[in-house]
Parts: C-alpha cells; sequence; structure tokens
C-alpha cells in the first residue's frame, strides 16, 4: 500500500490536484487526456488484481473491457435506458469473468495466458464476425452520455468529473481489497499455492474470486470507454488492447496500488503524443514492451532509478558491481 | 455433395498449413515451456519474403522462394532466440511478453513495408489445373500443399522420433534440467528449435500465399489458430499438431459455410472442450 505509507498530506494535494484540475489546465484536449488516463487507471487497476496480486497474467482482459462496452452499447442502441443498459453490461462482463475464470483457472502460469488470450479472440472474433449482432468491423455508436442526477456528462469537465468519481471508488475499493484478510490470501496463493492449499485455504476458490473482483472493476472500465469514445469497435477486443492494459500494469511496478495509476499516465500520454506525430504506435509499443522486458524488468520507475544509479557510477569510475537483476 | 467435397479438399488443405504452423509452435513450446506470441508474425514475414521473391522483379521459382524464405526466417528466428530470449532464460513470463512485443514490432514494420493492400501472388503456373475424379475437381495446387504437409510431418516424425538429434529433442522436452546433466546442450537445442520453428511457419506463409493470400492482420489471425490446435492435441506433441491441425482445417471451412457468423467461435468450441475434460491435450503427457 505505498500509497498508504505515502504522507497524508501528498495524498491530500494529490486528490486537491485532480478535483481541480479542469480550473488549472482549462483546455478540453487535455482535460479529455486527464478522463482518458482515470479510465483507463480503472482498468490497469482491475488487471493489476490478477497480475500483480494473483500472480496471473491474463491476456484477455481487452476481451471483457470489450464485452461491457458493446453490451452496454447494444442495450443503449435497442433504446434501453442508461441506468437498464449499465446494469446489464456489468452483470454480462461479471458473468463472462466467471466463465473465463472458470476455464482459465484450470491452468495457471504460462497456461492461463494462453488460454486468456484464447477466451479473449472469443470476443475479438464475435464483435468482428457477428455482424448481424455487433455491427462488424462498423462497430456502434453511442449517441448519448448519461446524465445522472439531471447532470449532463456531455461536457469535458462534467466527464472528467464521473471518471474521476468512479475511479476514487474503485481506488478505494482497491485499497481495502488488498487489505482486507482476503486480499492477503489471494498474495498467499501468489507466492504459495502449495501451502496455502496445505492450509486449507480453497485456492482456486480465492483465485476465481479475484478474477470476478478484476471483470467487474473491467466492466466498469469498458463503459467509461464507450461513454468518453461514444464508440465502441471490434480493435477495442484485439490483443493490442489487452496488451497495453498489461503494459500499463508492469511499466509502473505490479502489486502496487499507485504503478497501474502510473503505467496508464504514461501509456496515455505517450499515445496521444506519438499518434500526434506518427502512426506506428503499435511500433512504439511493441519497442517499449522490449525495451521494458529485457531492461527494466522490475517496472520503469524503479528500473529508471537503477539505470541512473548504474550510469551515475559509471561516471564517477567506479566499477557498478552486479549489474544484471537475477529476478 | 460436390460442395461437400470440395470443402473436404479445402479443408484438408488448410489442415496442411495449420500443420506447418503449429508444429514448430508446438516443439517450442514443449521444449521451451513459451508460447512464441511471434509465430503468427513468422508465418506472415515468411509469407511476405516469399511474394516480394515471386514479384516479377525477381520472379523467383515457387519452391525456391518458399526455401529462401524460410531461410531467412531461420535466420532471424535464431538471431531472436540467441540474442534477446536468450537473456531471459528461465524466466517464462517476460520471455512470453518479449515475444508478444517482437509481434508488434514485426506487424508494424510489415504494414510500412508492404503497405495495408493484400498481396496474393498467382498459383505456380506448374501446379495450375484441376484433377477431375467421379465427376469432382480437385484443384491441383490444395493437394500439392496437403502433400508438402505430409512430407514434413513424416520428415519431422522421422527426426524427432528416429535420429539422435530428435533423442535430444524429446529428452529435452521430458525433462530439460537432466538433459542438461547428461551432457544435452539443451540452450543450443533451443536456437535449433525456434529457428526450424520459424523456418517452418515461413515454408508455410509462402505456400499459402497463393490460397491465403498475405495482408496485414494475417498474424493475429494465424497465432491463435495455433495456440487452439496445440491447446488441442497437447504441447510438444507432433502428432497432436497434426490431428488438431486438420480437425481446426475441417471446422473453419465447414463452420464458414454453415454458420458464417459465428465460423470463427466455432473453432474454439473444441479447445474449450479439452480443457474442462483433458487439460493436457489430446495427445499431450501431463507436464512436471
Amino acid at each position: 500500500m505505498s500509497w498508504m505509507n505515502a504522507p497524508r498530506w501528498a495524498t491530500g494535494v494529490a486528490i486537491a490536484l485532480l478535483i481541480t484540475l479542469p480550473f488549472w489546465v482549462g483546455n478540453p484536449y487535455y482535460i479529455n487526456v486527464a478522463s482518458q488516463i482515470l479510465l483507463f487507471a480503472v482498468f490497469a487497476l482491475a488487471l493489476n488484481v490478477l497480475v500483480g496480486y494473483g500472480g496471473l497474467v491474463s491476456l484477455g482482459h481487452a476481451g471483457l473491457f470489450a464485452m461491457a462496452g458493446y453490451a452496454g452499447a447494444l442495450m443503449l442502441d435497442a433504446g434501453h435506458g442508461h441506468l437498464a443498459a449499465d446494469l446489464t453490461a456489468i452483470a454480462v462482463t461479471v458473468l463472462a469473468s466467471a466463465v473465463f475464470g472458470v476455464l482459465a483457472l484450470r491452468s495457471t502460469g504460462i497456461g492461463f495466458l494462453m488460454i486468456t488470450l484464447a477466451l479473449g479472440q472469443i470476443v475479438w472474433g464475435i464483435a468482428y464476425r457477428w455482424q448481424s449482432l455487433t455491427n462488424g468491423d462498423n462497430g456502434v455508436n453511442v449517441t448519448t452520455r448519461p446524465a445522472p442526477f439531471g447532470i449532463s456528462l456531455a461536457s469535458a469537465d462534467n466527464f472528467y468529473f464521473a471518471t474521476l468519481l468512479v475511479f476514487l471508488v474503485a481506488l478505494i475499493t482497491m485499497a481495502l481489497f488488498v487489505r482486507s484478510p482476503f486480499g492477503a490470501s489471494l498474495r498467499g496463493t501468489r507466492d504459495q499455492a502449495r501451502r496455502m492449499n496445505a492450509l486449507g485455504y480453497n485456492v482456486w476458490l480465492i483465485r476465481l474470486v479475484a478474477f470476478l473482483f478484476s471483470g467487474f472493476w473491467t466492466g466498469v472500465a469498458g463503459l467509461l470507454f464507450i461513454y468518453y469514445n461514444q464508440f465502441i469497435s471490434p480493435q477495442v477486443a484485439a490483443l493490442q488492447t489487452s496488451a497495453e492494459a498489461l503494459l500499463m500494469v508492469i511499466s509502473g511496478g505490479t502489486a502496487t496500488l499507485l504503478g497501474p495509476i502510473a503505467g496508464a499516465a504514461i501509456v496515455v500520454i505517450m499515445k496521444n503524443v506519438v499518434s500526434a506525430y506518427v502512426e506506428r504506435w503499435n511500433l512504439v509499443l511493441g519497442v517499449i514492451f522490449v525495451a521494458i522486458i529485457t531492461f527494466m524488468p522490475e517496472g520503469l520507475v524503479p528500473g529508471s532509478v537503477r539505470l541512473w544509479k548504474l550510469a551515475w557510477r559509471a561516471m564517477r569510475g567506479r566499477p557498478a558491481k552486479a549489474a544484471e537483476p537475477s529476478a | 455433395m460436390t460442395l461437400w467435397l470440395t470443402l473436404a479438399v479445402n479443408s484438408i488443405a488448410l489442415g496442411g498449413l495449420l500443420f506447418l504452423l503449429s508444429a514448430g509452435f508446438s516443439l517450442i513450446f514443449g521444449l521451451m515451456r513459451i508460447p512464441n506470441l511471434m509465430h503468427g508474425s513468422f508465418f506472415m514475414l515468411g509469407a511476405y519474403f516469399g511474394v516480394t521473391l515471386l514479384d516479377n522483379r525477381i520472379g523467383m521459382n515457387f519452391w525456391a522462394a518458399a526455401l529462401v524464405s524460410a531461410l531467412a526466417m531461420a535466420v532471424i528466428g535464431g538471431l531472436v532466440e540467441r540474442f534477446l530470449l536468450r537473456r531471459l532464460n528461465g524466466q517464462e513470463l517476460p520471455q512470453v511478453l518479449l515475444t508478444l512485443g517482437l509481434s508488434f514490432i514485426i506487424a508494424d514494420v510489415c504494414l510500412m513495408i508492404w503497405t495495408g493492400d493484400p498481396w496474393q501472388p498467382p498459383t505456380p503456373d506448374h501446379l495450375r489445373g484441376v484433377l477431375q475424379v467421379a465427376g469432382v475437381y480437385f484443384p491441383y495446387f490444395r493437394l500439392v500443399i496437403v502433400l508438402v504437409a505430409v512430407v514434413i510431418a513424416v520428415a519431422l516424425w522421422l527426426m524427432v522420433d528416429w535420429t539422435r538429434l530428435g533423442a535430444m529433442i524429446r529428452a529435452g522436452v521430458d525433462d530439460a534440467p537432466i538433459a542438461r546433466v547428461v551432457g544435452i546442450k539443451v540452450s543450443q537445442l533451443f536456437t535449433l528449435v525456434f529457428a526450424l520453428g520459424a523456418a517452418l511457419a515461413a515454408f508455410g506463409g509462402v505456400i499459402g500465399a497463393p490460397y491465403l493470400s498475405v495482408y496485414p492482420g494475417l498474424d493475429a489471425e494465424m497465432l491463435p489458430l495455433a495456440l487452439i490446435v496445440v491447446i488441442l492435441g497437447g504441447t510438444g506433441s507432433l502428432l497432436g499438431a497434426l490431428v488438431g491441425s486438420f480437425l481446426i482445417g475441417f471446422l473453419y471451412n465447414f463452420g464458414q459455410a454453415m454458420f458464417p457468423d459465428l465460423a470463427y467461435v466455432i473453432l474454439f468450441l473444441p479447445m474449450l472442450l479439452v480443457l474442462v475434460l483433458r487439460p493436457q491435450g489430446l495427445f499431450g503427457r501431463v507436464m512436471t
């Protein structure tokens, strides 16, 4: 709980800055970027429950993310209200998470990764090929944003505040989840699955519940995404989206609460900046991936610190000791 | 009736291509314990090399182009294993993610070089035409694909089951640490098998090009197919890869004809069944 150990005033300042952001930023473009960061932070936090605390790397979360988006968009398209659409979308996503979880938890480690990847591809296949349901490559438009309590979220400012609210709720829930006895048992299944089993914990059930929890917040993030973009296409369900979310988690540092948020900020800002100059986002994504995994397996922030120290020592002429991390 | 037979021939042809793709994937997975997420990229990049060599400006012979492309991919695969994957030896997850990152790089570089338009080389002259049996027409080229796949399957089987190299690979698949102890250079096997897998995928990509054509996204389409085949057949099992390939070949073509909307989803059903009932795959052994 790095953010809980941080001085209380730092947390207070960060939250105050986030709440007042639209006032000192002003430009709607940047406010929208901030909304994107927050909604992807919710997604990354959800994925981190599995990757960081459960030790289960999923490459199928784009499928859940897109499923929430499609379910919501299609309900709205069929003329239902926002509340009904959102509840259905969340219910569908949690149900899908249960199916994903039951199948993927037949295995752990690499097997889990492969199965989630295949399941994610199924969702992509449905989104792309089942034309009569999902409108295929043309995607589905979401014409309106909801207006909870009569406050329209059409403007960038209001949408930002709504996203911030959801983000804060997600963050607090995650913090409670991680600190709870259940969170401790989840970490236990990550580190010592056999021992946990011998102690009488139902390892499989703990992992499944973690999967459902992760799926729920992934669904929430998916809904935020369609309301932000007001459009969803099969691209959202593609492997790239899963990889981006995973990059957010591992670039910021797994098994922390701040890591995925920092990672989401890094990836979203980079994507916006890169896309403004070149069309080669996938290339950049791949290069960052390879660079992080090869040179900074512990995450961007700790990794940069380590490399910086190495460079500093090298400049001062002292031999750097044991450069390669053993992890 | 004719429709079904035509579909069956197409299914077998696709099965042959899938075998070329997934045999290497399965061997790499069996030996190195990682799903190589750039295997679809090997297939696509190999196919792009092939269509470039077949293009009028170079105008290479079809089989020569397939071989050259396979050799080129073997070199690339070997380099990737030797200089990138080797650095992460023993860390399965980072290795998998590395192959994922490389697959994005390859996809974007291919888009840059070969543009977004599909490339479809013509079927080579000497393989055009159809074979007529009892009023049903079989295109020669499809039959040739099957023939090539069968020849390669037999060659692989002979290599794995009857040669010293094959024995070493089997030893590595079964128990890498013990294989090391008895003096097998498992790390060299890794490079070799990775290069071989890349070459097979590229070869499949080239001979499949006149049939499937080559386009951006081909990699992302082929990778899940290899994944399904290997989950179905069991990792590290060539027989599993063969049976799985033909099964998926049939499902794909018949699914496409009967339920075009859901064809892609149907492909995954046998995989889900196998996962629930027999997680090690049809021909896989329980891995320790």
